[in-house]
């Protein structure tokens, strides 16, 4: 199986706000905590090496910085 | 009670009066890895002379968790009983997070070997059993209070330099083991560069004697209540030594830390009374290094001068001991002719391996209980805080992976689907009962066919053992077929596995194997 990157929420607004929701409230070190426990929460989740490897590869390219 | 250091004469050598005849193997460093050397030599037949600069045993207990594949080894150079009778046996690991337990490991959860998953046996003891093993076997000749202070190579050899307290001498040597340490003198006289990491931390190593009832299971805590927002493990050896590890933190003075009145209060509140002795202490930063090739012509590294580790999951002295079962039948082989040199090239390319795997695996450890600040130390601690409420974040929880034997990458090895994998080419030979005996007992030490459920082929120019289909055989050779045969290695790795074969295929792999192409 490769990572899903087309659309795959049915409610992506939902989804979206139930993330931001569970952070509401929390200092930033507790976001960042969150952050954590939830990506391993996930990580576990899918299981499958490639497709956490093909995900933090599309993390990481995304938040490359442009050059100049 | 401590153990009682009894130093070795000082016997004056040959060669400070006359120019010795030249030595098949000269091993410098009677350390466990020289002296195990020296005795899988001897189990080949084959001389050596140790060279140590010392003339006691480890000082201080260093090693203490022996694993099974060391037992194992130990046993074949006469010493295995003896370690197993005197040590602390123990399997279970319990890994607490606060004072909630959250992982914990049974390291060997079937029965059927001979040797015990670990022992706890302080280093000294080892050493004394091999100093006396191999005074007792003729064929080892132990120099103590004899420094090396210069090594070189020849043509076809290599000559020492060594300093007594009596002068100077000389020897020339087939070959040099350099079995000198962590901080071994050959590296540095040879410019060998010694790459890795160090990790900046600092961990307090104690041991304490005290009567006490504790498990014989490894424990250790992540931020303990006792020890605030550190780490802490204790283990227990023979005659009432506790070991006991403390994290003490980078920022943190090692000469303060190391004096007893800063020592004996943070180990009071470990064991919650002042009822014990302080036997031995010392402040350690820790490093995954190695050398990056351990065969150098006619000098080759083997243990802590070749590689170190951070001890969390004990594959220092663990994968020493290895390097010796990869390294003697071959060397043996080398100097009797029977073998081209080449075929010291498969051990450093076997040994490199698994000084890879000892040090991806101990480097994991260490940065697990030290992580860096940032993303290492959030989801070092998202772990933590999960474990207690998700089942697949225990065994994240990495406290230590404890050293097992690597599998050697034999490719193009023959091997059969559908047998077990714990028994594939390049994997140790799993043990398992036979009649009033083991398996291991009678494998190793020559190239060796293992016959399952069928003889061995016909005029095979090999040793055999043919051993019958017990349901230990079974599941840990035969997996869904019948029959089976195994060629074993002297140093009783799986060398190729076939269903059946002719003899003719059979001596063709171990031909491989002794010309240095398998
Ligand atoms: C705190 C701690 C805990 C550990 N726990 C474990 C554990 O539980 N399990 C485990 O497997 N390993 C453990 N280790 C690692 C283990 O102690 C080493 O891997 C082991 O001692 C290596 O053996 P060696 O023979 O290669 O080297 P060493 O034991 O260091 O021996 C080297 C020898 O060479 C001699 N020498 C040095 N220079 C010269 C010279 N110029 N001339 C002549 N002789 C010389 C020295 O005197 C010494 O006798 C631990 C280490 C530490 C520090």
């Amino acid at each position: 199986m490769s990572l899903v990157t087309r659309r795959n929420l049915n409610d992506q607004d939902a989804a979206y706000a139930a993330l931001i929701g569970a952070h509401k409230g929390l200092s930033e070190a507790e976001s960042i905590a969150l952050n954590a426990r939830l990506i391993l929460i996930l990580m576990n989740h899918i299981g499958d090496p490639a497709v956490i490897g093909e995900a933090l590869a599309l993390a990481t390219a995304s938040g490359a910085r442009p050059a100049g | 009670m401590p153990y009682d250091y009894k130093p070795f004469p000082f016997v004056a050598p040959p060669g400070l009066t006359a120019p010795e005849p030249r030595h098949a193997v000269v091993i410098v460093g009677a350390g466990p890895i020289g002296l195990a050397a020296a005795l899988e030599l001897a189990n080949h037949g084959v001389r050596s002379v140790v060279l140590d600069d010392n003339n006691v045993v480890s000082v201080g207990s260093r090693a203490i968790c022996w694993s099974k594949r060391s037992l194992e080894i130990l046993d074949r150079i006469g010493v295995g009983a003896a370690c197993v009778a005197k040590g602390v046996i123990w399997k279970v690991g319990r890994t607490y997070h606060r004072d909630r337990e959250v992982f914990n490991f049974d390291l060997l959860p079937e029965p059927g070997h001979k040797m015990p998953a670990f022992v706890n046996l302080q280093q000294y003891y080892v050493e004394d059993y091999l100093v006396a093993e191999a005074q007792a076997s003729g064929l080892i000749d132990l120099r103590f209070k004899n420094r090396v202070t210069g090594v070189s190579q020849t043509a076809d050899g290599a000559r020492v330099e060594i300093e007594t307290p009596e002068g100077f001498y000389t020897l020339e040597a087939g070959y040099v083991l350099a079995c000198d340490g962590a901080k071994s003198p050959i590296r540095a006289m040879m410019g060998l560069e010694f790459q890795g990491v160090l990790f900046e931390e600092r961990f307090l190593i104690a041991d304490i004697e005290m009567e006490a009832d504790f498990p014989s299971e490894r424990r250790f805590w992540f931020e303990p209540e006792f020890h605030q927002g550190q780490s802490a493990l204790l283990h227990k050896q023979p005659d009432n030594i506790y070991r006991i590890d403390l994290q003490l933190g980078w920022g943190t003075d090692p000469a303060e830390e190391n004096k007893p009145e800063r020592i004996i209060p943070r180990i009071e509140k470990v064991v919650g009374h002042g009822n014990f002795k302080l036997d031995w202490h010392s402040i350690y930063t820790f490093q995954c290094r190695r050398l990056e090739s351990f065969v150098h012509d006619r000098v080759i590294f083997v243990g802590d001068s070749a590689h170190v580790v951070s001890p969390f999951g004990a594959r220092g002295g663990n994968g020493g001991l290895q390097d010796v079962d990869a390294l003697g039948w071959r060397l043996a082989a080398v100097v009797t002719g029977e073998a081209p040199g080449a075929i010291l090239q498969r051990y450093d390319l076997e040994r490199t391996h698994g000084s890879d795997e000892n040090i991806l695996n101990s480097s994991r450890s260490t940065r697990f209980m030290s992580p860096a600040e940032g993303a290492e130390r959030w989801f070092r601690d998202a772990t933590l805080a999960l474990a207690s409420h998700a089942e697949f974040a225990r065994p994240m929880v990495n406290s230590g992976r404890l050293s097992v034997p690597c599998v050697y990458p034999l490719s193009g090895a023959p091997d059969v689907a559908g047998m077990p994998s714990a028994s594939r080419p390049g994997a140790v030979a799993p043990d398992a009962p036979l009649g009033g005996d083991w398996l291991l007992s009678v494998l190793g030490g020559e190239m060796t066919l293992l016959a399952i459920g069928q003889p061995a082929p016909a005029r095979l120019a090999l040793r055999v053992v043919e051993v019958e289909v017990t349901p230990e055989v079974k599941a840990r050779y035969l997996g869904d077929r019948d029959r089976a045969l195994y060629l074993i290695r002297p140093d009783q790795i799986v060398a190729a596995r076939w269903e059946r074969a002719e003899a003719g295929a059979i001596t063709a792999h171990a031909a491989a194997i002794w010309e240095g192409r398998a």
